[in-house]
């Protein structure tokens, strides 16, 4: 199990713990994780699962594939940290991962 | 003054739950016309996942969105359904009586519809333009803020600028350039969605000094009464800098909204439409709904079960269209009169 805390707009902490080979966005529907609609199920064709990585965890997390850049045109407030949480895959190499979710999603 | 036309059947709707429905119905020898607001059929599959594969459509190991729905739409053209595309359906009338239902359709186009029965098919509610997070947009919107481009002529003269890196963005962009004063053309990166040839085309104008290609986002908008005089440009960390413009036309791809079927007198649960499981009719006897916008225990938002529902709906259907006809169970593979039909005979 990984653990991951997801801090919502308001700054409230969400502690979760996650499966291997999982995705944060899985995480965060299984724990009902607020502000994350995940509508398309995880098949990068909605950005309501969009997430802000947090700077420690960036280089960790990997780069979004070019699809994922062309549904991150569709999220709101996008800034260079800006993932799709259903194309962020979890292995004990992000251990500790803290994410931030936009006010909104869609 | 529109015609009406007068038909068996309108579907709300061109999904996947709609498509095979007409082929139900087809066999049934009922006519059919379908309204959908999207430019073309195939509602999520063909506008979400055209190029995803699909593992759980039966017989099909694995077919794509487009693939599925190009299919549907050859196993339903034997019976010339009517594609009314571009047009939301906005009122849905009740004309006769529980045992004889007729009703009126009504579209955003002008268009009207009499039928004898309705069926919703209308999945997760209508593809509409996203908004984007600007405070107070709403102020400006159908006066100098579009998230569609009807008219041009709208556009003639004015500063107008467009924000998004897909087709739609891109298209408008080349397609106003003529006839605005100047064009901005704003998206938060320097790569784009768009087909390479409008992209190429874009930067040339963007290098003669045509076109004004900014990397960033708007964050905000000034302006009076509605009428729009800048937009507030960010790029990255740097402070808003305002862009002097009289028109603002924001393209961030789209999502599904209910919108006017909650006007219709259905009941719904949580912006679903219960029906029973038997013919997925609604409390208003001759008006269906299949596919994902219906519910009862047990509903899965599945295809599949969209094809079912479609299927049983159509028997029913029937029996309002042919109130004294009788209905024979028959199967494709062995009916000669079906056959006929289908053409394949
Ligand atoms: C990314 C993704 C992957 C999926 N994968 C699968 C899968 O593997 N297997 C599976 O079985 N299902 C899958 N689904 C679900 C599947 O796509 C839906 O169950 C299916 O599309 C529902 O079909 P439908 O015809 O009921 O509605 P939709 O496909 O939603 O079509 C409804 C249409 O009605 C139109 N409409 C609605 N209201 C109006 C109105 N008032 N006026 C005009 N038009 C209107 C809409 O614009 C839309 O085009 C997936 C969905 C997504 C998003
Ligand atoms: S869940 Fe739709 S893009 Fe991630």
């Amino acid at each position: 199990m990984v653990h991951i805390t997801f801090i919502d707009s308001s700054g409230e902490k969400r502690p979760v713990e996650a499966e291997e080979g999982s995705t944060v966005m899985e995480a965060a529907i299984r724990n009902s994780i607020p502000e994350i609609t995940a509508e398309c199920g995880g098949a990068c064709a909605c950005a309501t699962c969009h997430v802000y990585v947090d700077e420690a965890f960036v280089p960790l997390t990997g780069e979004a594939s070019p699809q994922e850049e062309d549904m991150l045109d569709f999220a709101y407030a996008v800034q260079p940290n800006s993932r799709l949480a259903c194309q962020i895959k979890i292995g004990p190499e992000v251990e500790g991962l803290i994410v931030t979710t936009p006010a909104r999603q869609g | 003054m529109v015609d009406n036309i007068e038909t068996d059947v309108v579907i709300v709707g061109a999904g996947p739950s709609a498509l095979f429905t007409v082929f139900e119905l087809g066999l049934l020898d009922i006519k059919v016309h379908l309204i959908d607001i999207l430019p073309r059929a195939g509602g999520q599959c063909s506008e979400l996942y055209p190029e995803k594969p699909i593992y759980d459509i039966p017989g099909h190991p694995t077919i794509t969105g487009a693939g599925l729905i190009d299919n549907l739409l050859a196993q339903i053209e034997p019976f010339h359904p009517t594609f009314h595309f571009n047009q939301l359906v906005t009122e849905l009338e009740t004309l006769g009586t529980p045992e004889a239902p007729a009703f009126r359709v009504k579209t955003d186009a002008g268009a009207t519809f009499t039928a004898k029965a309705v069926i919703v098919a209308a999945g997760g509610g209508s593809f509409q333009p996203k908004k984007p997070p600007i405070e107070g947009i709403e102020l400006y919107e159908d006066k100098s803020v579009f998230y569609a481009v009807r008219k041009m002529e709208e556009f003639r003269d004015k500063n107008v600028i467009i924000v998004g890196g897909g087709d739609s963005a891109l298209d408008w962009t080349l397609n106003l350039h003529p006839i605005a004063k100047r064009i901005t053309l704003v998206h938060r990166r320097d790569d784009f969605r768009a087909a390479p040839h409008s992209v190429n085309a874009m930067r040339e104008l963007v290098a003669a000094g045509k076109l004004d290609l900014r990397i960033g986002q708007i964050v905000g908008l000034s302006g009076d009464d509605g009428e729009l005089s800048g937009a507030h440009f960010k790029a990255g960390k740097e402070d808003a800098v305002v862009i002097a413009a009289e028109r603002l036309i924001p393209f961030f791809g789209l999502t599904m909204k209910l919108g006017p079927i909650a006007d219709w007198g259905l009941n719904l649960n949580e912006n679903l439409i219960p029906v029973d499981t038997a013919q997925f009719e609604t409390n208003v006897p001759g008006i269906f709904a299949i596919g994902d916008i219906n519910f009862y225990p047990g509903k899965l938002k599945l295809i599949l079960c969209g094809f079912h529902e479609g299927s049983l709906a159509a028997q029913k259907v029937h029996r309002y269209v042919y109130p004294d006809k009788k209905l024979t169970f028959q199967y494709t593979t062995s009916s000669t009169n079906l056959q006929k039909k289908l053409g394949v005979q």
